[in-house]
């Protein structure tokens, strides 16, 4: 058992003494995951960024002479109902899966976690990890089945004596988000335990001798030692869920119409299915904007949480 | 006791879904909800245990992911060491440039990127796609990995400086044997993405006899019609399993399943 440090802070030893040269060999580890990320990232996105700007299609016109077309393809994006239909759902999505579900749904399994019996915690952990482990395609399949008009949910919907429905046709964006739930849980769950085992026992138990109840004790003491944790954990899985793409591609496609076409789905049938790549990248910028200012907000809380 | 009732409910509702494939895979005429089979079956596991269905596709998924992953924790491991133990004005921007990376779209990448790996003369070779892949796991990757190695004092690698260890030996002989339940926490992240990973082998892989598990699972739609449901579990279980061995196999080294967090304090 050792102090945990503070991170970052601590670890400054005599910046500004070494030479310029020492300095930059300090870095040289670096230089593989740089020079991966340069050729494989960087340039790949710089020239989605060009693209955006272009009239580029895989037929037609925008095929055989690409040309520089400016603001053209987010005015239309912006005018086009379709488009600022799949934003709506993302950010639905994003909002009931992420945020709510899987963030609350973690934080809370893993607080439960520490007080149940050994035999609980394995079989609850293994069911999450379970859904988690899965193939994202196989995860797809499987809720395509529980949500089916003939599937598990509605089985046990009707033996409590409630109505069912086709939750894949009546109610697409909502059998999605929990399907991204029940899939993306156990990252929020695997985060809180670690974070909250880095909790020194001590510090709860004084709260405790000091008469703080339970839901005090969570939140005057628990939680904001677990600041950092919460904020990471937020950040990734709202930009992991901002580009979830195959899981609702293969339990909806998107449908039926247009009522679960979040923006990579949006974009991809932009790109791929009607050839217009111009276009699908300047969706695609827009989505990075949507996940940076995202991140923004979450970096915000982080500084304010360390300052 | 409430809380142990609270997650056993939570806890079903997991299984549920999971309880149909298990179901559905020892089922001749499996449908699409759960019911234990009549006659059970292990027939359909028969039926798509060849060469073509299985082992080949489980085969490249191994050396594709087990491949990429190993170049992700690689590089994730030495880019987090200067990032976590100095600070110097570049870090910041570093980390944010990584944390924007972590949420990018790789379907918005992928038709660039498709044609560089024309350019390079890297279309539908596992080298190839192994460097994009580990690539794209990269900067969450870096990121873990950083946020692991910050957990590890930094007054033990003093003392080694003092004796005089370089930078890399310090990460080598204290950092890493003080983190390494993290580092197996990330690689199984970077593995268990890549083995489910559908789009990338799918755009940059062209031959059937190099396509990942992942890919071929397609195989059971679109060419008959509907899909046989029966079969479709069993080989889903089967493409599962590697993950899930791999999974039980390093939390049962880490000390119980739920040790994974406790181990990281290192």
């Amino acid at each position: 058992m050792t102090t945990t440090v503070a991170p970052t802070a601590a670890a400054t030893p005599s910046t500004g003494k070494r030479p310029r040269a020492a300095k930059l060999v300090r870095m040289l580890p670096l230089s593989p995951a740089i020079g991966l990320m340069l050729v494989f990232l960087a340039g790949p996105i710089i020239y989605c960024v060009y693209a955006a700007f272009t009239n580029m299609a895989l037929t037609g016109t925008g095929a055989a002479n690409v040309k520089f077309v400016g603001l053209e393809n987010f005015r239309k994006a912006f005018s086009s109902s379709a488009f600022t239909n799949s934003i709506w759902l993302t950010l639905v999505f994003t909002l009931i899966s992420a945020i709510i579900g899987q963030n609350t749904l973690g934080l809370g399994l893993s607080l439960l976690m520490r007080r149940s019996t050994k035999v609980v915690r394995n079989f609850v952990g293994t069911a999450v990890i379970g859904a988690w482990v899965l193939p994202e395609v196989v995860a797809a399949y499987l809720l395509s089945a529980f949500f089916n008009d003939d599937g598990t949910l509605n089985v046990m919907l009707h033996a409590v004596g409630l109505p069912g429905q086709d939750w894949l046709y009546g109610a697409p964006i909502i059998a999605v988000s929990l399907a991204n739930i029940w899939r993306g849980t156990a990252f929020s769950m695997l985060v809180y335990s670690a974070a909250l085992s880095e909790i020194p026992k001590e510090i709860e138990e004084s709260a405790e001798m000091d008469g703080a109840g339970g839901w005090r004790r969570l939140a005057f003491v628990t939680l904001p030692m677990i600041t950092r944790a919460i904020m990471t954990n937020l950040m990734l899985i709202t930009l992991q869920t901002l580009s979830v793409f195959g899981l609702i591609y293969a339990m909806t496609r998107g449908g039926p119409g247009t009522k679960s076409q979040t923006l990579p789905l949006y974009m991809y049938e932009q790109a791929f299915s009607f050839s217009q790549i111009g276009y699908g990248t300047a969706i695609a910028l827009v989505m990075l904007a949507i996940g940076a200012v995202f991140s923004l907000i979450y970096l915000r809380g982080l500084n304010s949480e360390a300052a | 006791m409430t809380s142990n009732l609270i997650l056993l409910a939570i806890g079903v509702l997991f299984v549920l879904p999971l309880l149909w494939v298990l179901f559905a895979s020892i089922n001749r005429t499996a449908g699409l909800r759960v019911e234990f089979p009549t006659h059970p079956t292990l027939g359909n596991f028969k039926a798509v245990l060849n060469t073509d269905t299985t082992y080949r596709p489980v085969l490249n998924g191994i050396i594709l992911c087990g491949g990429s992953a190993l170049l992700t924790m690689i590089c994730a491991v030495l880019a987090a060491y200067p990032l976590s133990r100095f600070r110097t004005r570049f870090n910041r921007p570093f980390l944010l440039t990584v944390l924007f990376c972590t949420g990018l779209p790789i379907t918005a990448v992928m038709v660039p990127v498709y044609g560089l790996f024309v350019q390079l003369n890297l279309v539908d070779t596992i080298g190839g796609t192994i460097m994009f892949m580990a690539t794209s796991a990269l900067p969450f990757a870096i990121w873990l990995t950083k946020t692991f190695m910050d957990g590890v004092p930094l007054s033990l690698e003093e003392a080694a400086w003092v004796d005089g260890a370089g930078n890399m030996r310090a990460l080598w002989a204290i950092v890493l044997p003080l983190m390494w339940p993290g580092i197996a926490v990330v690689l199984i992240f970077t593995f268990i993405g890549m083995w489910g990973n559908f789009f990338v082998p799918f755009m940059l892989l062209l031959s059937p006899e190099r396509l990942p598990a992942s890919v071929s699972i397609f195989t059971f739609f679109g060419q008959y019609g509907e899909p046989n449901y029966g079969q479709l579990a069993a080989y889903s279980l089967i493409y599962t399993t590697p993950v899930l061995l791999l999974y039980l196999l390093l939390s049962r080294k880490l000390g119980g399943a739920f040790a994974l967090g406790g181990a990281i304090k290192g």
